[in-house]
């Protein structure tokens, strides 16, 4: 035991520059290993964080984001004075939004309900089968989710809704009022199995002695339901918020690009297609190109809020719960 | 401890049970009916309406033969194999080289280098500065442009850091003192024991890659280098046929029905190659999400 002490002791004595020394030497083969990952992490993760500067310049004739000259916050004025800001934040608030409250519970839900399969065989199948979406690309679903919603042949869709409302089958995409809940029902569909395997697996970290103890006790389903198994995913669930609120700007923008057209587009630009449509988006749609700088202002607004919601999320749950990010 | 059921706890398996039932069919018939439909005959199909379980009229693969007629389509094959190879390759290196080194716990600036790592995933800049920075870099129309901006993802790097982690030490510290370098402890060691976690490593990077489409959209303007989903984007969303498809004899059929049954074919050639491998590796998945979402 003294002994013990006495090299602990010893360990500390050795001053910082003496141990990065010794590392350095002993571990050099792994640095050199180490080295191509962090080469890639500096160009391809913090470059474009350094490639925001690009927010202060005007890129409009010289568009190196090293030369360009200065502007201040002129890019950002621009973006808030947009005669469209009001409307494309409002819609990215609004879809990300629904898109939370309709789509955060569903997987928890399901991952609940498979928990109470009693057929393990049936719980896989289902598991398997719901996971599939996930697998198929975005263009794919967007082009399914078309054709499904047109007024042809192809469209199931429309041809129910318009069973049950008593209309003719319409185009649903170009209905504005119609693009928010198919975009949700897409989303939820494409991301419920997958979304759902992590509470699957903290479900089955919960302690069994928990149930068995709750049964002595006569609890019910409902009550094992609520005292033990919501407990014991509570801070899974609390993860995935967080992570998930801070993704509140970004919204699901590759789908709402895809499903974008003429007539639905003041229902369905969000900021992420805003930027995309200001340097790559149809010119046909009566979108003006603007230079790297102007999107570079939006995708570092973006970022800030984005991070600052991450931060304020963690902070309340580390307040008001036991589990936080960091 | 067997209990006996009650009513009310009947009625919810029950429903339970049919709530599943129908998840799968919602799950699955979307694809069913696309290639039932893929199948059918173009002027029958027009005139369908409802539910479709099998090909109307005649079955036949014509829409098949003008999907594989499209040199457009062959060349985004060709590229997305050329990606999916590559991309795959260079993402099993840097994330198995990666995890190994921040798998080791005697390493001084691993903390840091973690750090590094996750805060990436917190603070994204987002795709305009990626683009500046592919741009600055001259990578824009190369296929390289697909393959180095995603050459590690920070959540596999995890998984697999996990994975590595759990290792009994014992072995590579054997194999240290026998005079073994780091490379072959990971190539002759290391990668033998996790064959599991390397196969999810290998679909979720190649599912990525087949079916990627923004960085194409952002990074490539010559149609040559396409890959797979962005010519399908531009036939499935944007309805741009190419001529090659259209030509020969349509059998009265109109252009618009033709359309349709091309569009079908295409989402099932799309997406067959991942249906077929999935199955099979769908027990390794669910594995790696949970080791990923156990330390996270």
């Amino acid at each position: 035991m003294a002994n013990k002490k006495n090299l602990g002791i010893q360990y500390k004595k050795l001053s910082l520059g003496y141990r990065i020394k010794r590392d350095a030497t002993k571990n050099y083969t792994l640095y050199l290993m180490m080295l191509p990952v962090l080469v890639y992490y500096i160009i391809f993760h913090y470059g474009p964080m350094v490639g925001l500067q690009t927010a202060f310049r005007d890129t409009r004739i010289i568009t190196d984001m090293w030369t360009a000259p200065w502007v201040g916050f002129a890019n950002f004025r621009a973006f808030f004075n947009h005669p469209w800001f009001g409307m494309i934040l409002g819609n990215t608030i609004r879809i990300s939004l629904w898109t939370i409250i309709a789509g955060f519970p569903a997987p928890i839900i399901l991952a609940l309900l498979i928990n109470e399969l009693k057929s393990k065989k049936f719980s896989r199948v289902t598991q398997t089968i719901t996971y599939l979406p996930h697998f198929i690309s975005l263009v794919v679903v967007a082009g399914m989710v078309i054709t499904f919603v047109s007024a042809g042949s192809g469209g199931i869709i429309s041809q129910a809704w318009a069973f049950i409302t008593r209309t003719e089958p319409q185009y649903m995409l170009n209905n504005p009022s119609m693009f928010l809940p198919i975009f949700v029902t897409t989303n939820i569909w494409r991301t419920i199995g997958w979304g759902s395997i992590v509470y699957l697996a903290a479900l089955t970290g919960i302690d069994p002695t928990l149930y068995e103890a709750a049964e002595i006790d006569g609890a019910s389903r409902m009550r094992k339901l609520w005292h033990v198994t919501l407990p014991g995913i509570l801070p899974t669930i609390t993860i995935m918020l967080i992570l998930r609120v801070g993704q509140v700007m970004t919204v699901g923008f590759e789908e709402i690009l895809l499903l974008q057209n003429q007539l639905n587009f003041h229902v369905s630009e969000v900021i992420p297609t805003h930027m995309f449509n200001r340097n790559f988006g149809n010119t046909d749609w009566g979108i003006t190109r603007e230079h790297t700088g102007y999107t570079s202002a939006i995708a570092m607004f973006n970022s800030v809020i984005n991070f600052a919601i991450i931060i304020v999320a963690n902070f309340i749950c580390r307040k008001v719960g036991e589990t936080s990010l960091w | 401890m067997i209990q006996r059921k009650t009513f009310g706890e009947r009625i919810f398996d029950g429903f339970n049970i049919l709530f599943m039932l129908f998840l799968i069919v919602v799950t699955l018939y979307p694809l069913i009916y696309v290639l039932a439909s893929s199948l059918s005959s173009a002027g029958d199909l027009a005139r369908h309406r409802g539910i479709l379980l099998w090909p109307v009229g005649n079955i036949n693969l014509a829409a098949y033969g003008r999907v594989f007629s499209d040199p457009q389509l062959m060349v985004g094959y060709r590229n997305t194999l050329i990606i999916l190879v590559g991309g795959v390759t260079l993402n099993i290196l840097l994330t198995s080289v990666g995890a190994y080194v921040l798998s080791r716990k005697d390493v001084f600036w691993n903390k840091t280098f973690s750090k590094l790592i996750v805060v990436t995933m917190i603070f994204q800049g987002g795709f305009i500065p990626l683009f500046l920075v592919v741009n600055a870099i001259g990578l824009l129309d190369s296929l390289w442009a697909l393959i180095l901006p995603t050459a590690i993802s920070t959540f596999n790097l995890i998984i697999m850091r996990t994975s590595f982690a759990a290792i009994p030490e014992s072995l590579s510290e054997s194999a240290e003192l026998d005079g073994a370098g780091h490379m072959t402890i990971l190539f002759k060691i290391v990668l033998p024991l996790s064959k599991a976690v390397i196969a999810v490593m290998v679909l979720f990077y190649g599912v990525f890659h087949w079916n990627s489409w923004l960085h194409a959209a952002l990074f490539i303007r010559n149609e040559n280098l396409f890959p797979l989903q962005l010519v399908l984007r531009n036939i499935l969303i944007l309805n741009q046929m190419t001529d090659d498809m259209m030509a020969g004899d349509i059998h009265g059929a109109n252009v618009m029905e033709i359309q349709m049954t091309i569009q079908y074919a295409m989402i099932i050639i799309a997406t067959v190659p991942i249906l077929c491998l999935y199955p099979f590796l769908q027990k390794y998945f669910a594995k790696g999400v949970m080791i990923g979402s156990v330390k996270g």
